[in-house]
This record gives C-alpha cells, structure tokens and sequence, in this order.
C-alpha cells in the first residue's frame, strides 16, 4: 500500500509537450486580456529594439502553454491526450480522497525563468512530488500540505522555467454548527444523560406519583422533593408546531420544524419532528419516538410520523 | 374602587425619538426620557424621590438618578420578565406613592434594541451558565425554538386549530395597528399602512407568523411620572388616574412557553391581570373606551381580548373582523400604531399613548375616551393598567 511519504521524489506527470507551439495569436490575446501593452509582446520591432529576436511571450504565460484546454477540463481528469501517462496523479488522488481529502485550494505558486519564449518554441512540462506535509489544521479543514515541482523544458530538452506547486487537499469543516447547548444543572441532568443513552424519561413524583416535565426541584402538587425517573413508552401525538423560516442558526437545517408533543403518559415537550414534510404536519397526529445524535455530547429525542415507522 | 384605586396619576411623559441606531447610550436614551417626562409634568429632577424600571434594563437607577440631577430617593424598585414588566412599574410606582414611601416615582426604559442586543435574535447562543433561567432554555434552544417568534407561533397554531383562527385574523390586527401608526409622526411606521394582502405575502418567520405579524425593533426610551392624583391636579396636564393597577404570574407559568398547561389557547396571567384592574377600578370591559394591548405579535392581542372580557373565548377573530378595533369601533385599540408601527419600547409606549387618550392629545383621538385599559408583554409574568379621567 502506497503511503504519503512514498510520493516524495516520484514523477506523478511524465514529461508531456503541450497541445499549441509559443505563438503570437495567443501572446496578443494574453496580453489584452491583462492589460499588459509592453509592446515586446506586441511588436517585432519594438521587441527587436530590446535586443530580442522578436516577439516574446510574457513569462506568466509559461504554464498557459502545457494547459490541456477547455475541453478536457470540462470532461473531467481522465479526458485529454495526457490523461493516460499521469497514472501517477491519479493513484495519489484516489489516496487523498480515500482520506477524505476531497477538497482542493492552491496556495503557492513560485516560479524561477530561465529564458523568455518565442514563437515557435514547444514547451513541455513534467511535474514529480517534492513533499506531502504530515495532517495540517487550517482555517478550511483538516489536510496536507502537496508540493510539487514543475519543470518546463523546450524543444531542445533545456530547462526554461521551474515551478513550486502548493496545493492544500483538504476535508472541507463540517457546514453544520453543533447544535445550541441545553445549561445542564443539578435540576435536569439526568434527563440529559437517559437522553444520551437513548432513554426518554419523565420525572416522578416520589410521594404521589404525578409526572413533571419540563423537570424540577420539587413536585408542584404534594410539595415532595424526592422523586425518580419513569421510561416513556415514546408514543405521543402533535399539539402544536412550527415551521421556523428565519433567523437562521448554523446548527439547523431549514424550513425545521418544531413541534410540541403530548406524550402517551400525559406530560409534553418540544422536540423536532423527522421524516415529514412541514406541510403534512398535523395537529394531532401519532408520532413515535426517534433519537437524534446530534454530536458526540449530545443526543435529543426527535419524532417521526407513527405510519413511516410502520412502514 | 378599592385599594389604591385613584390615588396616583401619570402626570408626565417623556421620550427620546424612536429610532433603528439611537447614536447614543442606552443611558443617555434613559437620562433623556426621564427629563422629558419630568419637565412634561412641571416638575425639577430634584422632585423625584423614587424610581422603577426593568430588570432587564441596564441603567440602574442610581446611574440615571446621579446624571438627571436626582437627589434622595426612597423607593427603587425593578419588574422582572421583559414585556410583562411595563405596567406593572406603574403598579410599583402608584404603590408607593399611595402609601406614601415616594411622591414623585419616574418609571423607565431605554435600550439600544436595534443597533445593540437584539431579541429578535433568539437565546440560541446565549450564555453558558446554569442558574434556572438558563437552564429552562435547555428544553428549546437545542431543537432550535429560540426566538420570541417560535415561541409565539406555537401558541398561535394551536389557537387556530382550536378556535378556526386563521392567519388573516392575526393580519387584521397587524392592519389596524399599521393604519394608526401611518397618522403618527413619532411612529416608525408613519405613512407606510399595509394592507391584509400586504401582511399575507410577506415571508414567512416562523409558521404560522408572518414578517408582517411580529413587531419591529428599536432604539429609544420612554418615561412616566406618577405622583398623587391630588398633586397631579396642580401639574400642568390633566391627571391620567391610576384607576387599576395589576400584575400576573398565573399557574404553570413558563417565560413564553407555557406550553405544559391543559390548554394554551389563552393567556391566565392576563385573565389574572383583568380581573384584578375591573375589580381595583370597580370599571368593567363595557366601561373601556379604548385598549392599548401588548402586541409584540399580532397573534397574542386575539386571546387578550378575550382574557379581558371583550369577547368569548374563540371569538376574538371576530371582534376583531367586525372592526370594533378601529378609531369608530367599539374599543379603538393601538391608536400610536403599537409595537407593530409605532416603536417597540417593551409596552411602555403604550402607557404614555394611554395618558395621552385620557389627555384627549392622541393623534388619533376617538371621541369621549374617558377609561382606557392598557396590558404588557403576554407569555410572561405581565401587568395591567387601568387608566382614567380625574373624577
């Protein structure tokens, strides 16, 4: 099994000589697009005044003549007359998105010039892996570090111009925020814990015997402070709901629907309802018991129709 | 009449402008109304011996007292709960001068609630610490109901489920709300009415609410003067008398999700308040000539008017449809334009709207008004007053 260090020093692109030689069609189209009126790059006899053999092209136009062109990169990596050598590349992407690192952002790019293209020259370009860094943190996610050397050469095999390439592949951070805390205390951690273990429970009354929830210190009907936890049987129909639309926390997912269930036994609470468009939400309706690990920390009782159990 | 019923009176009112980005510190906000509504009622800031704010507000008393030129005080006091604090600083404040603890007690509220925190925004990411408060948040926010809007919702969709209540009947009271608001030049909302096709194509927040159901947000501050209504015939304005003065907290009581009780298609603390200002003022519903209901969201003015005994439980709907709310109706109602159109300045207001009605200085005056019945934050602990005409 081919590891990261493993790529260090290995040719992931052999050599390969771009589609188009250095012409002056495509320096003039260059240097209007950057705006770049040298007239070197327009003009023979004004690049002949320099000292020049004629017209050069711009050296940021290096890279531009070993691209493979629209088509291919619109078809995907595996299009192009290139496509076939770089076995390469294409083993080191399978490793990086077997890790997960399927994101991409370039983020250096040092060039060294070695002589000024004219019209005429064929540049070729082979690119071999210098480093991949050890598991970075970065702003964007977690990835490594791949740096890259290009080297252009002409026709005559000479080096014109060396490239350092800095991609960062990456695992994107996760879109989604963790969920808002509950302020856990001595009056409702249990809950918070059974929850965590997939457990609903409603609080009990140890003199008389009423359930309570949302829970508390002491039994509002005989005044008992001891009470235990009974296991809902997590069948429970709708009493109201919402559909929240705006402002929009991080954690969720919108429209989200929040519904106030009556549980079997008799006590309600807030949850979210799964498994349901909002707009087929009824009051009323059966609802059964579904859990949500929200994060490692956090596990919440959501409900889901009582038919798309059954189903 | 019982009680204190008739012993003190708003005799000032005073406000900053109502705005989105006051520029200022909520304290200045604070300083400002407090002299205006001390000025308003004839009076020097040395006059005041008592204060009563929020304790969600952040300008302690001592602060605003140092910086108006206050001297001694003997009575400060601060109202819980957000909204459902409003009224009940009027309360506080006609308590202590019928006992005579004040003679001169400034109510107050000034927050940066546009351009600083804003509720609107929710509890989601509120503080990680334990207390009960806190901790009540632990059954909400993790399944994302946050914001006063979800929790309203909530309510409101079981209402309609119950009672047929559709969402044009809490668009009707958005409408009214809007059309008083767009003849008011302090309004937000001055010159911009809506109309229920308006209220029924904006977004929506949470369902069953609308954008155009819940209130704006603002900058601002407002201030009350209560002294006792005998000294109040010497200020410069017509008393408004405290006829009743009521606060709430009914059984079951959640901060805005009292969702655990039998039924919730009602509001208790508010049917508690009512009962308590008709008995105080020895007035009933049918003695009303206007109403200055808390209306944060449009939904929660329905069941109020209800709880107060305009209507049948249920029926409020049609109360409301049959334009009894309107400047000609029944019980003109919000005639500022309300928290929907005039400013939301936690129901305080609406208690200076209230003195002005009983002043005969609305800009939307309706004829006759001698009682007007105000309410604060509904899904709290709330408050009520009953305001009147000196006798």
């Amino acid at each position: 099994m081919t590891s990261y260090e493993d790529f260090a020093g290995r040719e992931i692109l052999p050599l390969w000589e771009g589609p188009d030689p250095v012409n002056v069609p495509m320096i003039r189209h260059w240097a209007e697009a950057m705006g770049d009126r040298n007239p070197i790059y327009r003009d023979d006899a004004a690049a002949r005044a320099t000292g020049r053999p004629g017209i050069v092209a711009p050296a940021s136009m290096m890279q531009a003549w070993t691209m493979r062109g629209y088509a291919a990169t619109v078809e995907g990596p595996d299009a192009g007359a290139r496509a076939g050598a770089a076995a390469g590349a294409r083993e080191l992407d399978g490793l990086l998105e077997k890790d997960g690192y399927t994101s991409v952002v370039a983020t250096d790019s040092e060039f060294e010039f070695h002589r000024e293209l004219v019209a005429g020259d064929r540049v070729s370009v082979r690119e071999v892996v210098e480093s991949i860094s050890p598991e970075k943190s970065t702003a964007l996610g977690t990835g490594r570090f791949v740096t890259t050397v290009r080297t252009y050469t002409d026709q005559d095999g000479e080096v014109v111009a060396v490239q350092r390439w800095r991609l960062l592949r990456f695992r994107p951070k996760e879109a989604r925020a963790p969920r808002p805390r509950p302020a856990v205390n001595r009056d409702n951690a249990f809950w918070f814990e059974a929850a965590r273990e997939h457990r609903l429970v409603i609080q009990r009354c140890a003199g008389c015997g009423t359930l309570r929830h949302p829970p508390g210190p002491c039994c509002p009907h005989c005044g008992s402070f001891d009470w235990d936890a009974a296991e809902a049987s997590g069948r429970g129909q709708v009493y109201s709901f919402v559909v929240n639309h705006h402002p929009r926390h991080p954690a969720f997912e919108y429209p989200l629907i929040v519904a106030v269930v009556e549980l079997d036994e008799g006590t309600r609470l807030v949850t979210n309802l799964v498994g349901v468009e909002p707009g087929e939400v009824e009051i009323g309706m059966p609802v059964v018991l579904d859990w949500l690990d929200a994060d490692p920390d956090l596990s919440l009782p959501v409900f889901r129709p009582q038919s798309g159990i059954a189903a | 009449m019982s009680g204190f019923s008739g012993a003190a009176a708003i005799a000032g009112i005073g406000a900053t402008e109502f705005s989105k980005d006051s520029g200022r510190s909520e304290l200045r906000l604070a300083c400002e109304a407090v002299l205006a509504a001390v000025a308003d009622a004839g009076l020097k800031p040395s006059d005041v011996d008592g204060m009563v704010t929020f304790t969600a507000d952040t300008n302690a008393e001592i602060h605003v007292a140092r910086s108006t030129g206050m001297r001694d005080l003997t009575f400060f006091s601060r109202i819980p709960h957000g909204g459902g604090a409003a009224c009940g600083t009027v309360q506080q404040a006609a308590l202590a001068v019928a006992t005579g603890v004040a003679d001169v007690v400034v109510c107050y509220r000034a927050f940066n609630e546009r351009s600083g925190v804003r509720y609107g925004l929710g509890q989601a990411d509120g503080p990680a610490e334990t207390g009960a408060d806190s901790a009540a948040y632990a059954w909400l926010t993790p399944f994302g109901l946050s914001t006063p809007a979800q929790w309203v919702a909530m309510f409101a969709r079981r209402y309609m489920h119950e009672y047929g209540a559709t969402s044009e009947d809490f668009g009707r009271v958005a409408v009214v709300d809007r059309r008083h608001a767009a003849t008011n030049p302090a309004a937000w909302f001055y010159r911009r009415p809506i109309t229920l096709e308006d209220h029924q194509a904006s977004r929506w927040i949470a369902e069953p609410l609308h954008l155009l159901d819940c209130c704006q947000e603002t900058d601002g501050g407002q201030a009350l003067v209560v002294v006792s209504a005998e000294r109040a015939r010497d200020l410069p304005h017509p008393p408004a008398v405290v006829l009743g003065a009521a606060q709430g907290s009914g059984d079951d009581q959640h901060m805005m999700t009292s969702y655990y009780r039998p039924r919730i298609t009602g509001i208790p603390e508010m049917g508690l308040v009512g009962r308590q200002l008709y008995a105080q003022s020895g007035l009933g519903p049918a003695d009303m000539d206007a109403a200055i209901l808390y209306d944060h969201f449009t939904p929660l003015v329905l069941p109020q008017l209800e709880e107060l005994g305009f209507c049948a439980p249920g029926e409020a709907k049609d109360f409301v449809a049959e334009g009894n709310l309107e400047l000609g109706g029944r019980l003109p109602f919000n005639t500022h334009g309300g928290q929907l159109g005039e400013a939301y300045l936690h129901g305080m207001n609406g208690i200076a709207e209230a003195v002005r009605l009983v002043r005969g200085t609305s800009v939307n005056q309706p004829e006759g008004v001698r009682n007007v019945i105000v309410t604060a934050g509904t899904g709290v602990p709330t408050s009520g007053l009953v305001l009147g005409a000196d006798r």
